[in-house]
């Protein structure tokens, strides 16, 4: 928020900005300073713009169409399959969009992870981003439910009983939750209520997210501070608006196949039964994106604990900024933290293969020692690592290596070590 | 002294009129929140009579109360004498046969896991009894939890014989 002193060029442009400086903020955001250096991985938060848009509209379409009625959702929906122009597409495009969103947001938050975007000062970018997540599984669920099948009926009936793990008011809750005794009409009616209402929410986080960006600018694979604007940045338009563009042309060509040629290969086929509170399904899983807790849930013999973990397990990365105690930002220049990064990537998709198998034997076995290390890398490892590891010479700038100038370590070393961290 | 008795007054109404506001916020908000509460046509069909006159010994009926399964089961002698015979100190959730089936031949339970609420397959698992597919916990004769997540024994419902082919539970 630099250069608050723009000035329109039409009469009328100025006479608009000095009574809602609506011009102010679009200058804003299009000569927005961005470090040159930014990788690909740098690209999903405009994928991820993209991937809500899409949500929202292609679920208000849908929301023309569905009635969310346990009589009639499930008929409903196939309706919207065979008969209204377009649905199939419009249902797929919403079906795969939120494996899609999820996709970009892993790896998002994973990029963050990398390159210590979540350290100071960006510490409530990292929170705000991480309730984005917490409503993103949220709507998700709900939206799960909607379609009435095996699957809706008994994921919602599952999760929903994780409440009822509360010591003296979890059934109380519960039912309050269900608006009833069991998951029924009720649930389904309020789940589509707020499934329609979350986006909008995140839309909210969103805006916030960005702004909190803006104020201390990108972080960048390199992880040092840098002078903004200086030549160690550029323009936002047209320079990174046109690399995220590429970028996401890239990945709509995945969306597309998902879409068009494996509508169904992330969904299951119990969903398309509908539901039935009689018989619960020989094995429930949940979508992918949410197994690794699934199996951390599962690890837990015990009720209670079991949904304490799986919570924490999303929490303990709010507390990440300040169980992270090294200075130096991107994993780049920590090369300890560089190899349990990549086994901590390791361990979750560990956790997400385990997830979807049955709770027995050596899945079981591999699930429980998956969930110890995750914590471990957060609780023990990290902190420790921030005191022991000897991390390598940061350059001076990030135009330095780019531009070809040595790796003066000495003195680049002090100065950020004095100046900056 | 006297100076911080001025303020303490203008303090208190400060607290009071929070209070009060509060309290308003609180009371409006309640319809809100309740109105989420099991409402009266679902509270409206809480008891179901069930003729079980048809059931013979071994086998066993699930029927919808409240939208849960309930299991009417018919056990065997067998059955019995296996759910009477294990010790308490084996159970996680120690209960007494007989106080879970008051006529040992009719057991009523609801067909919910007490884990995450799936409905546990009948003349599965370990010990005879149901074995919920969902998270592995496996329930005795007497369906009483034996291994697995699950906390306690599937829950009793309320219930009568209202004559001796007819079960009101509810």
């Amino acid at each position: 928020m630099s250069e608050h002193n723009y000035q329109p060029k039409s009469k009328f442009g100025k006479w608009f900005n000095d009574r809602l400086p609506l011009l102010t903020l679009a200058n804003h955001l299009t000569d927005y300073p961005t470090p040159k250096n930014l990788n690909y991985w740098w690209t999903f938060g405009g994928i991820l713009t993209f991937c809500l848009i899409t949500q929202i509209i292609t679920g208000l379409v849908l929301a023309m169409h569905y009635i969310a009625h346990a009589d009639l959702a499930f008929s409903s929906v196939e309706h919207i399959m065979r008969d209204v122009n377009y649905g199939w597409l419009i249902r797929y495009i919403h079906a795969n969009g939120a494996s899609m969103f999820f996709l970009a947001v892993y790896i998002h938050i994973f990029r963050s992870l990398f390159y210590g975007s979540y350290k100071s000062p960006r510490e409530i970018i990292w929170i705000l981003g991480i309730m984005i997540y917490l409503l993103m599984m949220a709507a998700a669920f709900m939206g799960y439910v909607l379609p009435w099948g095996q699957m809706s009926f008994w994921g919602a009936t599952v999760i929903t009983n994780l409440f009822s793990a509360i010591p003296l008011v979890g059934e109380s809750i519960t039912t309050w939750l269900w608006g009833g005794y069991s998951v029924d009409n009720p649930t389904l009616t309020r789940f589509f209520t707020l499934h329609y209402l979350i986006p909008f929410l995140i839309l909210g986080l969103v805006v916030l997210h960005i702004w909190a960006l803006h104020v201390p600018g990108n972080n960048n694979p390199i992880g040092i501070d840098i002078k903004k604007p200086s030549k160690d940045t550029v323009s936002f338009h047209p320079y990174i608006v046109v690399k995220d563009l590429f970028a996401l042309l890239l990945f709509l060509i995945l969306f597309a196949f998902f879409v068009f040629y494996s509508p169904n290969v992330l969904g299951h086929a119990d969903n398309y039964i509908e539901a039935n509170p009689l018989v619960t399904p020989a094995h429930i899983v949940p979508e992918w994106y949410l197994l690794p807790f699934y199996a951390i849930l599962r690890s837990i013999p015990d009720k209670l604990m079991g949904v304490i973990a799986m919570l924490s397990a999303i929490l303990i990365l709010a507390a990440l900024p300040w169980l992270d105690t090294s200075k130096i930002r991107s994993a780049v220049f920590r090369p300890l933290y560089k190899q349990f990064y990549w086994i901590l990537v390791l361990d979750v998709l560990i956790l997400g293969y385990v997830g979807a198998m049955p709770a027995e034997g050596l899945y079981l076995l591999i699930a429980r020692i998956g969930t110890a290390y995750y914590f471990a890398h957060f609780l023990i490892i990290l902190p420790i690592l921030g005191k022991v590891e000897k991390t390598l010479p940061l350059p001076m700038s990030i135009s330095e290596p780019i531009l070809g100038g040595s790796l003066n370590a000495e003195p680049a070393r002090s100065k950020e070590n004095s100046q900056k961290l | 002294m006297s100076d911080q008795k001025k303020v303490n007054r203008r303090d208190f109404i400060y607290t009071a009129s929070t209070v009060v506001g509060v309290v308003g916020v609180g009371a409006a908000a309640w319809p809100l929140i309740d109105q989420m509460n099991p409402d009266a046509s679902v509270k409206a069909l809480a008891t179901t009579e069930v003729d079980v006159s048809l059931v013979k010994p071994g086998q066993s009926i699930t029927v919808l109360w409240r939208g849960k399964p309930v299991f009417i089961k018919r056990r065997t002698e067998n059955e019995i004498t296996e759910a009477k015979a294990v010790s308490l100190t084996e159970l996680k959730h120690p209960e007494k046969d007989e106080d879970r089936a008051s006529n040992p031949e009719w057991l009523v339970m609801l067909g919910v896991c007490t884990h995450l609420g799936c409905v546990p397959l009948a003349d599965k698992g370990d010990y005879n009894g149901w074995f919920c597919p969902c998270h592995g916990s496996h329930y005795d004769t007497s369906g009483r939890i034996r291994k697995g997540p699950a906390p306690t024994n599937l829950e009793i419902p309320k219930y009568e014989f209202v004559n001796s082919n007819t079960i009101k539970i509810g």
